[in-house]
């Protein structure tokens, strides 16, 4: 035979030597047993979730940029003491002369100002083509689009989990009859809504007055009706798949003969399940929302002048790309920080949350 | 369903003539019957364990469900107590028939924590006084099934197997049934805790007298844990008998075979007896044999076995066989 | 006939990285295959004896890389191989069946192609050869009609006939190790007593080793000339099937033989071993298994046992084992001061 182990070749009558000390041939107790056998620490599904989210690089760098941009929309409108609307005044007199100034450059008036004693806020972003702060104007940009991205993945999130829901658990003829609705819906030209009705809603709704509403302009509220309308499609796909799946956990079965009610088991065993899924699809229907919100305006079916979005002040700045190649710059800046963070932070909470990727 | 039918009040749970069919689609608009269930008879007395074993496909655990209702059978009847179990009085029986599950990992919530799982049954029957009481009584389960105290705020995802199969053993004891389906409930555990989980079934059993109707596809557990065994072939039964009658003096030729294939933990047994070896598949439940289903498989097989099924007779001291030839 | 050990496993360790920690899988296993014998390789889950497998095939998941330890095939370490080489090992020489025969055979193509394939990689034969080949192989593990068969795919056979066919395309290239993972775990008992059945009559025909890697015991005592019991990543005992089923001496493998129902425990209590499964990210220092071991002792907890040879000649290690080796004089102790 051949040997390539120590202890085959070990003769078999010869005694092996050993250095023990005999005394350890006691009997161990139970305690003693115990403490070679540990349970691990305790985690819940959240914090062991959040432990993993934590050491991923990508995902925590998009948060602090989403928590920098945050701050910056909302503390920046406060400090900086120019308006999203209004033309630069020195000393109460307008500055016809601050028109597309490059960053950081002062006017003439305002030079003989800062000469004279006074003190001005510097225009961190220069100014646009009608004199305003371009920094405050993509502030306020930066603050419509986000907005629009937020409000657009709730509607989504509402309508899509309720009927996703409702034709996940029922199944059968109403899950038949609901999902055919999806899929004439998906079957809707998505842009060409938003054109029409748009139009339609410009005839129908003369805003006046100062509302949001009528700030936003009717182009904002199709939008939103759009969003509301069509896009929650996928999400409700999602939603019905997931119960589909949870629903055929033997623990959903488990209750049922426990004599739980179908609203029991919808509240305490199949959402808590797929809560962490929609929650990522949510995060990252955002940028999309954003997407689209900054195309329209970028085709100026968005918000209303003088309101700016970071669409609107990309197309804007398309017509001096040439002299003033900063004004497109920054709002395009903005647009792809934004949806790049969203997206890295829903692929981060994708895999610390979603539980097919876990075991 | 035969609403004359006398339920024997010698018996905890009796079923007559169950049958399940789900339909399938074949094609664009044919639907055929799967017959998982076809015709199957049984009766569990009180404290009595009540092994059902078969390959899988057979019909088994479309049985266990159709028993405790997760299922709505096609026809048949079934009595908990000599009372018939329908839609109506599901309800009210829901505390006395229980079920563990086959799947460890799929069994238990993961969002749930071990007190809130077991605890589940006592509030939706609202089987407790307060708070204090909901958790004593909690606590008792997990002593009762040896599971420590300390571990009541863990989620199930931090536990064995062993110990998972545990929580859910504890759940269905917490409304106090007096009958459990247990499907497949030590398959998927390794050897040395499988012997764990069916010591304690049998205390279990010894304690508080419930009965258990036992599924499993491994003949040694079901021969050890059963009083009696029966015997399932493509949604029929074709055997049933006391535990050690059956595995002594099996008769017919598919539980012949069954035995037989066994593989004993022996080396000498295991490579020196002689096996029946059974030629082939089991035919699609969607095609199913005319006859006895068995008799593409059965060296015994006649022209008779392809026109008609055997009915279930008596051999002799409870010993049913449903053949032809034996 | 000439003993000749093709395959031997010197001190394996296999690790894999996870977010938890380093999991040990397997922690410094040894041991011998003989051409033409079975091996058992018998374990619960966690133990290791898949990975160990794995291991030799060098399949490992991303994650998981052998530590340190060699594996000898015919006198030459495999772990230093390049893949290349690696490549022409698996397969020629060395195949693996899996569990799952219904994941393990690809939908989309026919029988036919995925034996033709597996037969054009590793050997000369082409075209109409390697059909040959693929019907010659059909038939050789039973499987009736082979012509027709083989034009079929994978949903058209049943999970024993794919199992029959994942067998076939191992051993198309005549390798000299046949490595089955659970082969007969999926099927049913009628079917796996077909397999077994089959498996045993090629390994006569053909003459290749195989190791066999299994949790059932009652296979492990059907099939295998010779075993080796993990536990923890660990060899406890390695011998014969009799020294193993009938002179246990490692206090694992007593346990687990009590554990088992049998035809004559009806109506006795089982012995359960007690405990719960080892915890692969907090390994005891000592002897894995001592926290769930009735028979413990104080140095069982504090230091690894060796493998020694047990009194009846084969290989455990297991310090009870050693103290009995102590009493028959087959050890010397030194007391340590």
């Amino acid at each position: 035979m051949d040997k390539t182990y120590d202890v085959d070749q070990m003769p078999k009558k010869n005694p092996l030597s050993l250095q023990i000390d005999l005394s350890k041939f006691e009997k161990a107790t139970d305690e003693e047993k115990k403490q070679a056998d540990v349970m691990s620490e305790s985690t819940s599904f959240f914090k062991d979730g959040m432990r993993k989210l934590r050491k991923n690089p990508l995902a925590m760098f998009s948060i602090i940029v989403l928590v920098l941009i945050i701050l910056m929309i909302t503390i920046v409108p406060v400090v900086v003491p120019y308006s999203y609307s209004d033309i630069i005044t020195v000393n109460g007199k307008r500055d016809k002369s601050a028109t597309n100034m490059a960053p950081f450059k002062y006017s003439k008036m305002e030079q003989q100002y800062i000469d004279e004693g006074g003190k001005v806020f510097p225009h961190i972003m220069g100014t646009d083509e009608l004199g305003r702060d371009y920094f405050v104007r993509v502030a306020y940009g930066t603050r419509i689009s986000l907005l629009v991205g937020v409000f657009a993945s709730v509607i989504v999130l509402i309508i899509g989990v309720l009927y996703g829901s409702i034709a996940g658990y029922f199944g059968g003829k109403v899950d038949l009859i609901m999902m055919r609705i999806v899929d004439i819906i998906y079957s809707l030209p998505d842009l060409l809504m938003i054109i029409l009705l748009s139009v339609v809603l410009n005839e129908v709704l003369k805003f006046d007055g100062h509302g949001i509403l009528a700030r936003l302009g009717t182009n904002m509220i199709s939008l939103f009706i759009v969003f509301g309308l069509l896009y929650w499609v996928g999400m409700a796909r999602l939603v019905r798949g997931q119960i589909l799946t949870i629903k055929k956990n033997e623990y959903v079965l488990a209750a049922q003969v426990s004599g739980a009610k179908s609203s029991r088991i919808i509240r305490r065993h199949i959402l808590p399940n797929c809560i962490s899924v929609i929650i990522i699809s949510a995060a990252l229907q955002i940028p999309s929302a954003i997407f689209t919100e900054s195309f329209l305006s970028f085709i100026s079916l968005g918000v209303k002048a003088p309101m700016p979005s970071l669409g609107s002040l990309a197309s804007a700045a398309r017509s001096g790309i040439t002299t003033y190649t900063y004004k497109l710059i920054f709002p395009a800046l903005m647009i792809g920080l934004i949806t790049l963070a969203f997206n890295l932070l829903g692929d981060g909470l994708r895999d610390a949350f979603d539980p097919k990727l876990r075991r | 369903m035969d609403m004359n039918y006398k339920p024997n009040p010698e018996y905890l749970v009796e079923v007559n003539d169950l049958k399940m069919y789900f339909p399938v689609k074949t094609g664009l608009f044919g639907r055929t019957p799967l017959k998982a269930a076809d015709g199957v008879s049984f009766a569990i007395r009180p404290g009595e364990t009540l092994g059902l074993v078969g390959e899988s496909g057979c019909g088994k655990t479309t049985v266990g469900r159709a028993l405790i209702r997760l299922y709505k059978p096609t026809d048949g009847d079934i009595f908990f107590e000599g009372k018939r179990v329908d839609d109506k009085s599901i309800g009210g029986l829901r505390k006395d028939m229980q079920m563990v599950f086959q799947d460890p990992y799929s069994s238990l919530n993961p969002r749930m924590t071990v007190e809130d799982i077991i605890g589940e049954p006592l509030d939706v029957h609202k089987m407790y006084t307060s708070r204090e009481d909901r958790r004593d009584q909690i606590l008792n389960l997990m002593e009762m099934v040896g599971l420590n105290a300390e571990h009541a705020t863990r989620y199930a995802h931090e536990f064995s197997g062993g110990q998972r199969q545990r929580i859910g053993i504890a759940r269905a004891l917490a409304t106090k049934p007096k009958f459990i389906v247990c499907d497949e409930a030590v398959s998927a555990l390794d050897v040395s805790i499988q012997a764990q989980v069916i010591n304690m079934f049998e205390d279990l059993q010894k304690q508080l007298g419930v009965a258990y109707l036992f599924i499993a596809h491994d003949l040694l557990v079901v021969h050890h844990i059963s009083h009696r065994i029966a015997v399932m072939y493509l949604g029929k039964l074709v055997e049933t008998a006391d535990s050690d009658e059956l595995n002594a003096n099996p008769v017919h030729p598919y539980t012949q075979s069954l035995l037989s294939a066994v593989p004993h933990p022996d080396p000498k047994t295991a490579k020196n007896s002689k096996r029946i070896i059974l030629e082939g598949d089991v035919p699609s439940p969607l095609h199913m044999p005319s006859g006895c289903p068995f008799r593409t498989r059965c060296r015994f097989a006649t022209e008779q076995c392809a026109k008609e099924m055997p009915q279930l007779t008596d051999r002799g001291n409870g010993h049913m066989v449903a053949c032809w030839n034996k | 006939m000439a003993e000749e050990t093709i395959l031997s496993v010197v001190d394996l360790h296999t690790s894999f990285t996870t977010d938890k920690g380093e999991v040990k899988a397997v922690n410094g296993i040894s041991f011998n295959l003989t051409a033409g014998k079975i091996l058992g390789i018998v374990g619960e889950s966690g133990s290791g004896k898949s990975v160990s497998a794995y291991s030799i095939m060098q399949i490992l998941e991303k994650n998981g890389s052998i530590k340190s330890g060699q594996i000898l095939y015919k006198g030459e370490d495999i772990t230093k191989w390049p893949e290349s080489k690696m490549r022409d090992f698996r397969g020629k020489r060395c195949s693996i069946i899996f569990q799952d025969p219904m994941t393990s055979l690809n939908p989309v193509f026919t029988i036919g192609y995925q034996l033709e394939e597996a037969i054009k990689l590793h050997t000369d034969r082409r075209g109409k050869e390697a059909r040959d080949r693929a019907v010659e192989m059909l038939e050789l593990v039973g499987v009736n009609e082979p012509e027709k068969r083989i034009k079929q795919y994978p949903f058209e056979f049943s999970g024993g006939m794919r199992q029959r066919v994942m067998i076939a395309m191992a051993l198309a290239c005549e390798p000299d190790i046949l490595i089955a993972d659970e082969p007969t775990t999926a099927l049913d008992v009628t079917i796996q007593a077909q397999i077994l059945e089959l498996m045993k009559d090629l390994q006569a025909k053909l003459g290749m080793a195989i190791i066999m890697v299994t949790h059932d015991l009652g296979v492990i005592a059907q099939m295998a000339d010779e075993i080796i019991v993990m536990y923890g990543g660990r060899v406890c005992e390695r011998g014969t099937a009799e020294d193993i089923f009938y002179r246990p001496a490692h206090e694992y493998t007593k346990g687990l033989l009590r554990s088992i129902p049998s035809v004559d425990t009806m109506g006795q209590r089982l012995e359960p071993i007690s405990g719960t499964p080892i915890n692969l990210l907090n390994m005891p220092k000592g002897c894995a298994f001592c926290p769930r071991c009735d028979a413990a002792m104080k140095i069982c907890l504090e230091q690894q046992p060796p493998e020694t040879r047990t009194v009846d000649g084969h290989l455990a290690a297991c310090w009870q084992a050693i103290r009995t080796e102590m009493d028959a004089g087959m050890v010397r102790v030194e007391q340590k001061a």
